[in-house]
């Protein structure tokens, strides 16, 4: 194979690895040399094949990845977006099915969707659910273990949040918006929303939570006392609904035990 | 994991890659498949659809564990936390079969999700063969090396590809893994005899066979260019050449791999018939000898 072909080239010939990312990553660099065709002449389509297939799976994995995000802009425009995306982010580990982390802040600046301003928080939303898809496992408390504690032991309770569970903030109404592209849901409307994600068996849900619900949840998953919890939801938001934010923690299998108080 | 009437090995006999689409198809009726191949990266969250599946199937059919990403050609050293995820991953699962890529895909924090060549020399080889001690220490297993597909020449290699794969596997005690389709994608696009190669391959080491589809295309000159898109039947050729070494090397489990436009359950299925029916000669000669 290789003692078949003569080569006339002259200097080093050592291809590094750098120098093949920063070519692989940037269709303006030259083809490093070193490099050829089985005629020893220089091989730039041939190189293009792996910018190609890193280009092509990097924007595939993303459009996979961002269902909605795809939708809003049209599949076309979303896989130049991701082309210019996975330059500067290109995945820092090889677990694809979280690539794409940084699509937020990068829609913060990105010049062709400027004028889309809920589409950041439509890709919070996302990742969150594919995060909440590959979390550990976890079984929903029985609802009942929790109406049997009376009020100082519920205040004084600590609640085990599913691995599933986090909490976004949202200046757009992102879930709205994924409901009407995801679910057929009625045309989007408001503002800011607090949106719990979580997962029912093993299919990821986001639920508006009322006003306050957040600040409530996170303490929770941060392992802060109901009481403690209670106590900021209501600081946040004097008439914090605290009923309904628990049934929508139940429905969701939010919670997946409870420390008995001291 | 599996239950101990299991030979923890794989068949000689045709596996398919795993595909979360054709699991309830695949549970129901596995025809020719006796064994399924999974992607290491796909499986590496902490719960939910992916591992719940893949907990099931491993009752039912022996598994190979491939590895996409650990990037055993890199210039770099192993990164110490995939390490940790493939081997936290293979002690859950006991895998019938570990096996890996001859290249590399991460560098200077960039995982470029492509298997990306590198040439072949004295450097190369102390490297790579120390990459693979590393991991098959670190796993307590033995691991396949699987041969690349070509697109590209390196100007500096020394080693002929069988030659430096037969030295890692002797350096290293790992076995190699034969992809029949990257062997005619190589040597379509690098122009020599794909039959020579596999004569020239230390063919006693191979464990595990695997063939895919490839798309045709050019190069500048207008010259046949194959790419190794894992998105097609198995082309007509291969097949040819999968005969040739299954000649040499007789039967060993066989995998189709089919990632791209995935088809339906059927067509894969019958893909892996074929495979079947290729290695059925040396089967039966294999029984009666």
């Amino acid at each position: 194979m290789n003692d078949s072909v003569t080569f006339s080239s002259t200097g080093d010939v050592t291809v590094t690895q750098t120098a093949f990312r920063k070519a692989l990553l940037d269709p303006q660099q030259d083809v490093p040399e070193g490099l050829t065709n089985p005629d020893g002449q220089h091989a730039d389509k041939r190189f293009s094949v792996y910018r190609n297939n890193v280009a092509h799976g990097l924007s595939e994995a993303m459009l996979t990845g961002f269902p909605v995000l795809a939708k809003l802009v049209g599949d076309e425009f979303f896989r130049e977006m991701a082309k210019v995306y996975l330059r500067i982010h290109p995945p820092a580990s090889p677990l694809m099915m979280h690539y794409g982390a940084a699509l937020p802040g990068f829609l913060e600046s990105f010049p062709g969707t400027l004028h889309l301003k809920y589409l950041p928080d439509v890709a919070r939303l996302e990742l969150a659910l594919r995060r909440a898809y590959h979390a550990a496992d976890a079984l929903p408390i029985d609802p009942t273990l929790l109406t049997r504690l009376d009020q100082p032991a519920l205040m004084r309770a600590r609640l085990h949040m599913s691995p599933a569970c986090e909490v976004l903030i949202t200046k757009w109404p992102a879930k709205a918006i994924w409901d009407y592209n995801m679910k057929d849901g009625p045309q989007p409307t408001g503002g800011a929303e607090n949106i719990l994600i979580s997962r029912v068996g093993f299919d990821p849900v986001a639920e508006r939570l009322p006003q306050g619900g957040a600040p409530f949840v996170r303490s929770l998953i941060k392992g802060r006392s109901f009481g403690t919890a209670l106590g900021l939801a209501t600081a946040d938001t004097p008439d914090f609904d605290l009923t309904e934010t628990l049934s929508v923690l139940i429905a969701t299998h939010a919670i997946t035990g409870a420390d008995k108080p001291d | 994991m599996r239950d101990v009437q299991h030979d923890n090995s794989l068949p000689i006999g045709a596996g398919v890659g795993y595909k979360p689409q054709h699991f309830a198809a695949l549970t129901d009726d596995p025809g020719s498949v006796s064994w399924l191949e999974i992607h290491a990266e796909n499986f590496m969250g902490d719960g939910g659809r992916p591992l719940a599946q893949l907990r099931h199937l491993a009752e039912r059919f022996p598994i190979s564990v491939h590895g996409v990403g650990l990037s055993i050609g890199g210039e770099e050293r192993l990164d110490p936390e995939h390490l940790a995820r493939l081997k936290k991953l293979t002690d859950w699962l006991n895998p019938a079969m570990f096996s890996e890529h001859l290249a590399w895909s991460t560098h200077d924090g960039a995982f470029l999700n492509d298997l990306l060549p590198l040439p072949y020399t004295a450097e190369t080889l102390s490297r790579v063969t120390a990459h693979i001690d590393q991991l098959q220490d670190h796993l307590g297993r033995k691991m396949l090396l699987e041969n690349p597909s070509s697109y590209l020449a390196f100007v500096g290699s020394t080693w002929s590809e069988p030659d430096f794969l037969r030295e890692i596997a002797r350096r290293t005690g790992c076995g190699l893994l034969l992809d029949v389709n990257n062997v005619f994608v190589s040597a379509t696009n690098l122009e020599f005899d794909p039959r020579a190669y596999i004569d020239a391959y230390p063919l006693d080491l191979v464990e595990e066979f695997h063939l895919a589809g490839h798309d045709e295309d050019a190069d500048e000159l207008g010259r046949k260019l194959l790419i190794d898109s894992h998105g097609r039947p198995v082309d007509e050729p291969v097949w040819t050449l999968f005969d040739h070494v299954i000649a040499r090397a007789g039967a060993r489990p066989a995998l189709v791999e089919w990632d791209n436009d995935v088809p339906e359950w059927d067509v894969l299925e019958a893909e892996a018939a074929r495979a079947t029916q290729h290695m059925k000669p040396a089967l039966a000669a294999a029984v009666s000898a």
